[in-house]
């Protein structure tokens, strides 16, 4: 079998999985237990959309031209520094020197062009292949040199260029990246146990390699809240930074052995409406529906409190952030009078909902919520295959509850018709041009405040909480971060305090 | 099977047409099971490219990964092709994990059979000593106390009684691990891993087969030669055990073939629960990937299990019951 551990792995895996209290012990001083919900279905970052590929490779295997802080700064990575052309259309970005990859080839400036040009093919299955869509051209200018010109400016170009999606990848390894991930990162892939654990060891060749506490870092894949409480509990695992049932968090709050933290992701939680299918056409109802919905109520249920309410579609830690969750203010009365005057009381409409625990325990309460206006909402839960083929792919639905994960995607209300929210205004959409095309930090903010406003006005959807990042770690471990602006997080920043 | 159709057949000739016949039909099943599953896996709205790529995907890029997996070429002609390669023992490579099926099954059927055969040897064990008992101390308080844990077990999930035992052994008395599977390098090792999901896993299936095996032994008791091997001085214990048990295995075999099939389809449950990296964990994501080949190729074996079980308990039935034997010679 490919995937199955190097022996001395195996024996300290098989130790720590034996002898339970030991585990800890065997990690305390260089190694890592990462537990995580999902499983990736391959590891390379470039050629599927799944979360923890992300989670697990980006800027731990592999580096990227840029890379994020917490806080979402946008710091140096491969590229050390780069300059910008006046008109914003043209980057140069000089590159670290003397990078190898984990298989011993040599990092240069043709190691860009090549993933640039992968990524941006006619063939290429990136899945965000939009990000590269501003670019014109990347070209070689020395070894450690590249220049890319751009269509148009970008205020998202140097954000996006940090994402997995925009990995460096080598010509000689990039086929091969789906089981076998070569990167250039503080991290090389070590094995892979399907199912059950992926580890990734020290690549003592990175730069920083002196800086970096962590020798081993072993990822566990448990999709039960239940059994990853209980692996946690019984200190199987070190950490578990997307922890996935709130309910669960006073029991680890209470109990000296571990640090709980709770944080704020790029998610945006949405009742989502058909915009294009009546009566959600009416914006009236649309606004009816958003005076129904109490957001607390809504968090207290279906979050245990642990969440921000949102009064439009954008995060609330986020430098542009107007406060819009009072503009419609809860209210029995006005929602009835709105449906009225719209002529839709009584009416029935079903809400298809995902099989994502904020979703599905939302969904309950918000039906309850419009059945107190007079609406008579039928709950359809769904699985996820079905979600992505009738209601995001067919837009056949009446409204459902999603989170929207990507950073920086207001644009997603500018993507016409035919996207499932079936919202178009031209109005917006010269307005999301304008904020791609604004490079100047606060003049952008400007134009952001401007999309809040106007998304809560036209009461798109019902904006309900944005996601929050939940983690439960062992408490002696230091260095996660308690927010997440993307996907990733490195290990490199890991350490234990004793 | 009708003796006058077949006058000149041996008895290993007759074995012979009769393993024959259950292979046609064994080989028909799986057909049909394939037809099935590619319907219904064509039928659930979903698309395994999106899935990969993710909703903020663009369509170009969707479009370049449909024309890589194959996936814009027309249905029926892609059920052939899978067919075709199938027989040939290349079951595809999967959408979403980008191997070969085959080694994801590889991989993953030591743990599931690890998991169904020790579920099915704690069953039929404690099944039969919880049935036995039962039965010789019928309306006695041994019957009663066994009746009651029986009923008990069958009311229990097993995903909660898998989770109280976590709690126990894994999280307060740290004896065992909390779950996972290593593999067999390290045999000590993954027998402690499979310690509490078999357990799980046997307890309420032994509920159900110790009611079976109480009834049947009770009927099997009542009858005389069971007074004569009493009478003729042999033990209690060697009477139930000798004489009674191999006279009410029939009913008993019958369920054990039923079990063994809800055993295999209860590791998707106990995979879950002890995050087992087992066929069942597989055939679960894999649905919700719309990863057509592998769910094909996963389905069509656990029917092979099924199928397969119950061809072992038709030949059971002719090794328990020399009458059997007999009757088709």
């Amino acid at each position: 079998m490919v995937f199955t551990l190097k022996s001395p792995a195996l024996l300290s895996c098989a130790l720590a999985l034996g002898v339970g209290l030991a585990s800890s012990a065997v990690s305390a001083k260089s190694s890592v237990v990462i537990g995580m919900q999902q499983e990736p279905t391959t590891l390379d970052p470039t050629a599927d959309a799944t979360a923890s590929i992300d989670g697990i490779m980006t800027h731990n295997v592999f580096q990227s031209l840029t890379s994020v802080t917490e806080d979402g700064k946008v710091i140096p990575d491969l590229a050390r520094s780069w300059t910008i052309s006046d008109d914003g259309k043209t980057y140069v970005f000089s590159l670290a020197q003397g990078v190898k990859y984990h298989d011993g080839t040599t990092f240069d400036a043709n190691d860009v062009k090549f993933a640039f040009d992968r990524a941006m093919g006619k063939d290429s299955v990136n899945p965000s292949k939009k990000i590269f869509k501003p670019i014109e051209s990347v070209n070689v200018v020395d070894d450690h040199t590249v220049e890319i010109k751009l269509k148009k400016p970008d205020a998202f170009f140097l954000f996006n260029m940090a994402k997995g999606d925009a990995s460096i990848v080598a010509p000689e390894s990039a086929e091969n990246n789906k089981t076998n991930p070569v990167g250039t990162g503080p991290f090389r892939f070590d094995g892979w146990t399907r199912g059950d654990r992926l580890t990734l060891a020290k690549n003592p060749d990175f730069a920083g390699a002196d800086s970096v506490a962590i020798d081993k870092v072993v990822y566990r894949f448990i999709s039960d809240p239940a059994a990853a409480t209980a692996a946690l509990l019984a200190e199987e695992i070190d950490a578990f930074p997307g922890f996935p049932a709130p309910e669960i968090l006073p029991q680890f709050e209470a109990d000296p052995r571990f640090t709980v933290t709770v944080g704020s992701t790029e998610g945006e939680v949405i009742l989502a409406m058909n915009n294009a299918k009546p009566p959600f056409n009416d914006i009236r109802v649309r606004r009816a529906i958003s005076h129904a919905l109490n957001r607390d109520e809504i968090i207290d249920g279906a979050m245990y409190g642990r969440a921000t309410p949102i009064g439009s579609f954008y995060p609330p830690h986020g430098s542009a952030y107007v406060d819009l969750t009072g503009v419609y203010p809860h209210d029995v009365e006005k929602s009835k009078a709105l449906l009225k005057e719209a002529g839709v009381e009584g009416a029935s409409m079903t809400l298809r909902v995902p099989p994502f625990p904020y979703a599905t325990r939302s969904a309950e309460i918000i039906q309850a919520e419009l059945a107190q206006v007079g609406l008579d909402v039928k709950v359809e839960n769904v699985e996820w295959g079905f979600w992505i083929g009738e209601i995001y792919k067919k837009q056949n639905y009446d409204m459902t509850i999603i989170a929207h994960t990507s950073p920086n995607d207001m644009g997603n209300f500018a993507r016409g018709k035919k996207y499932f929210y079936g919202f178009e205004e031209p109005e917006f959409t010269a307005l999301w041009e304008k904020i791609r095309a604004e490079a100047d930090p606060a003049k952008r903010d400007e134009l952001l405040k401007q999309g809040q406003r106007y998304l809560t006005d036209q009461a798109v959807h019902g904006f309900l909480f944005q996601l929050p990042k939940l983690g439960v770690y062992n408490k002696d471990l230091m260095g996660f971060w308690q927010s997440s602006p993307v996907l990733f997080q490195s290990m490199a920043d890991i350490s234990w305090s004793k | 099977m009708r003796r006058e159709n077949l006058p000149q057949m041996h008895g290993a000739v007759r074995m012979g047409y009769f393993i024959f016949r259950r292979l046609v039909g064994f080989v028909l099943t799986l057909l049909a099971v394939s037809v099935v599953v590619f319907l219904a896996m064509n039928v659930l709205p979903g698309d395994p490219a999106l899935n990969i790529l993710g909703i903020e995907s663009s369509e170009d890029a969707r479009a370049a990964l449909r024309e890589q997996l194959g996936l814009d070429e027309p249905a029926v002609f892609r059920y052939f092709q899978w067919i075709f390669n199938a027989v040939q023992g290349d079951f595809g490579v999967s959408y979403s994990y980008g191997v070969p099926v085959s080694e994801l099954i590889v991989e993953r059927i030591p743990m599931t059979l690890s998991l169904a055969f020790s579920g099915m040897v704690l069953t039929t064990v404690v099944a039969l000593v919880m049935g036995i008992t039962a039965a010789s101390h019928h309306k006695k308080t041994g019957d009663w106390v066994v009746m009651l844990l029986s009923q008990l077990g069958v009311a229990i999930p097993a995903f909660w009684l898998s989770m109280l035992l976590v709690l126990l052994f894994a999280v307060k008395l740290r004896w065992l691990p909390p779950g996972g599977f290593a593999g067999w390098d390290d045999p000590l090792a993954a027998m402690r891993s499979l310690v509490l999901p078999t357990v799980s896993l046997a307890l309420v299936q032994s509920a159900v087969l110790a009611r079976v095996t109480r009834s049947s032994a009770l009927e099997v008791i009542r009858h005389d030669f069971v007074r004569t091997a009493r009478a003729s001085g042999f033990s209690r214990q060697r009477v139930l055990w000798r004489h009674v048990l191999p006279n009410a295995l029939i009913p008993i075999v019958t369920i054990v073939g039923l079990q063994f099939a809800a055993l295999v389809s209860g590791t998707i449950v106990i995979e879950n629960v002890f995050y087992l990296p087992g066929l069942g964990r597989l055939i679960f994501q894999s649905i919700s990937n719309r990863d057509l080949f592998t769910v094909q190729a996963l389905v069509m074996m656990f029917a092979v299990i099924v199928v397969s079980a119950n061809f072992l308990v038709d030949i059971a039935y002719v090794l328990i019951d020399p009458r059997l034997k007999a009757r088709t010679e």
